[in-house]
């Protein structure tokens, strides 16, 4: 099957720290891939260097054939993103939000309409097209954020811890909107996580801890690997924590 | 999808509009921005020149072809403020939109960094000259004798000495990390390059008074510089020199801040833990 996501011995370091520390893996089109990792694992670092944001100090990281350093706009184009951090500007409509990121992809006219009128559709939120942002709930906060991710048809789409502060439902929902994606569209999802349970039906997870990967292959695997009876005591067993942290 | 790696005009042409619309949006959306960026220079006309008047007297000095009221010699000082002010506001919220996590969103567009950041530069430099010309109409309402012909003829240098100090302002936001310290840093910048120029004063004076670390500094700046391309060219002469340190201010400037936002080699991804 195709990687969309090609990450080999990536390093990242802040000044002594290092952050990262030779992480390598790929992820196949249509795959859903959870990060698991605890606070300070390296997840939004990871992340920063996959949108461009920061520069891996070594290693390379490819996306859809395109090398991140080389041809960032390209590589760009072919990403969706919902960052943990809110990024809607909230004195603009919901429909202001949309057009502006389309926008910055070079989406306009019909298309541009008609995009943003099938993803506002998706999230059940064709209603709210001309509403401030800063009226919505946190989890339609999220919902356009992730619309807004999906605009530019990504092949490969990065959701950044995107359920914190969400409530229990809300967060379910969104789960179960990004899964639909990687059968649908045969989309790549990359999904940050503290939270165990948010990885457990996952195609496969990623375990950071400490900038390195502990282990990457499906839940059962790791489950098996570390011989627990549980995701989150694999998780506990591996990264030496209780399973307090597990959420 | 198409293998696609550059920049197609059509979408930096877009890109364009879209961050010059969302900036004009948001002037609009804050009425006080812009009420504040009209009082401001207004106040220094009509309170400031009018006690002043009488105490600076203005010789006659290129561009000018014979006396002139204070009124009159301050009013591209007072522009370039205008400008200055816009230029570090623009800024301002470049540092404000970073907070927010707005700049991610907009550092993760499929545009090359540098075209962003120039789009960035020319949306500010819009907001500055519709600024400029809402005080021209201040201007031309209380009666300042500012030829008409000066309005087009002044656009240009308005529009580059925008440019330059928006560069500027972008140099800054790459290393001021936090809102706060933004603010001492606008009082550290725009108080010295407005009084250590010829934006209030003709700089002859400063020489003459025998301030000269203060004359040789405001030879030096480059709001010295705008001030003097703009008020040469109300009417309708260029001033090559000015025109030559604005420029090269502005290409000195905007490489530091392509520069700082780079993520290879800026002082955004080597300073910042995320």
């Amino acid at each position: 099957m195709k990687s969309i996501l090609q990450v080999s011995n990536a390093e990242k370091a802040y000044g002594e720290k290092l952050a990262l520390d030779g992480v390598s893996f790929d992820i196949p089109a249509g795959h859903f891939v959870a990060l698991l990792g605890l606070n300070g694992a390296g997840k939004t670092t990871l992340f920063q260097l996959l949108t461009g944001l920061f520069a891996a100090d070594s290693g390379s990281i490819t996306i859809d054939g395109f090398d991140i350093a080389r041809e960032p706009v390209a590589v760009l184009a072919r990403l969706g993103v919902v960052f943990q951090q809110p990024t809607l500007d909230l004195d603009m409509s919901v429909g202001a939000n949309l057009r502006f990121h389309a926008s910055l992809r070079g989406i306009r006219g019909a298309d541009r309409t008609q995009r943003i009128a099938k993803e506002l559709d998706r999230a059940g939120l064709a209603a709210e097209d001309k509403r401030l942002c800063r009226e919505l709930s946190g989890g339609n906060r999220r919902k356009v954020e992730l619309a807004r991710a999906l605009l530019g048809n990504p092949s490969l789409l990065l959701m950044d811890e995107a359920t914190v502060g969400l409530d229990p439902a809300s967060r379910q929902t969104l789960i179960s909107e990004v899964r639909s994606l990687c059968t649908e569209r045969n989309t790549a999802v990359l999904w940050s996580t503290h939270l165990v349970d948010e990885a457990e039906t996952a195609d496969a997870v990623i375990v950071l801890h400490q900038g390195r990967i502990l282990k990457y292959g499906p839940p059962a695997e790791i489950i098996s690997a570390a011989g627990a009876d549980t995701l989150a005591n694999a998780f506990a067993a591996l990264t030496g924590k209780d399973r307090t942290n597990n959420g | 999808m198409a293998r696609q790696s550059t920049l197609s005009p059509s979408h930096a042409l877009q890109g364009l509009i879209a961050i010059s619309s969302r900036e004009v949006f948001k002037l609009w959306n804050q009425k006080g921005r812009l009420f504040s960026a009209l009082v401001r220079p207004s106040l220094w006309l009509l309170v400031f020149a009018a006690g002043f008047q009488n105490v600076l007297g203005i010789s006659i000095l290129p561009p000018y072809e014979t006396y002139i009221p204070y009124q009159v010699y301050i009013v591209p000082g007072l522009i370039g403020i205008v400008l200055l002010f816009n230029g570090m506001q623009s800024s301002l919220a470049m540092v404000y939109d970073r907070e927010m996590g707005i700049m991610r969103l907009l550092l993760t567009a499929p545009l090359p960094r540098w075209y962003l950041l120039s789009c960035k530069l020319m949306a500010g430099a819009v907001l500055s000259i519709l600024q400029a010309y809402a005080f021209l109409i201040v201007c031309l309402l209380i009666r300042i004798d500012i030829p008409l012909i000066g309005w087009l003829t002044a656009l240009p240098a308005m529009l580059l000495a925008a440019l330059m100090l928006g560069a500027i302002g972008l140099v800054l936001s790459v290393y001021v990390k936090q809102l706060e310290n933004f603010a001492g840093t606008m009082n550290f910048v725009i108080f010295p390059m407005f009084f250590i120029s010829s934006a209030l004063y003709p700089i002859w004076k400063l020489e003459e008074s025998g301030a000269l670390i203060v004359y040789y500094l405001s030879m030096l700046n480059p709001f010295t510089h705008a001030v003097e391309l703009i008020r040469f060219a109300f009417y309708g002469k260029f001033n090559l020199i000015s025109f030559a340190v604005v420029a090269v201010t502005l290409i000195v400037a905007m490489a530091f801040a392509i520069r700082g936002y780079d993520p290879q080699r800026g002082a955004v991804g080597k300073v910042r833990k995320p």
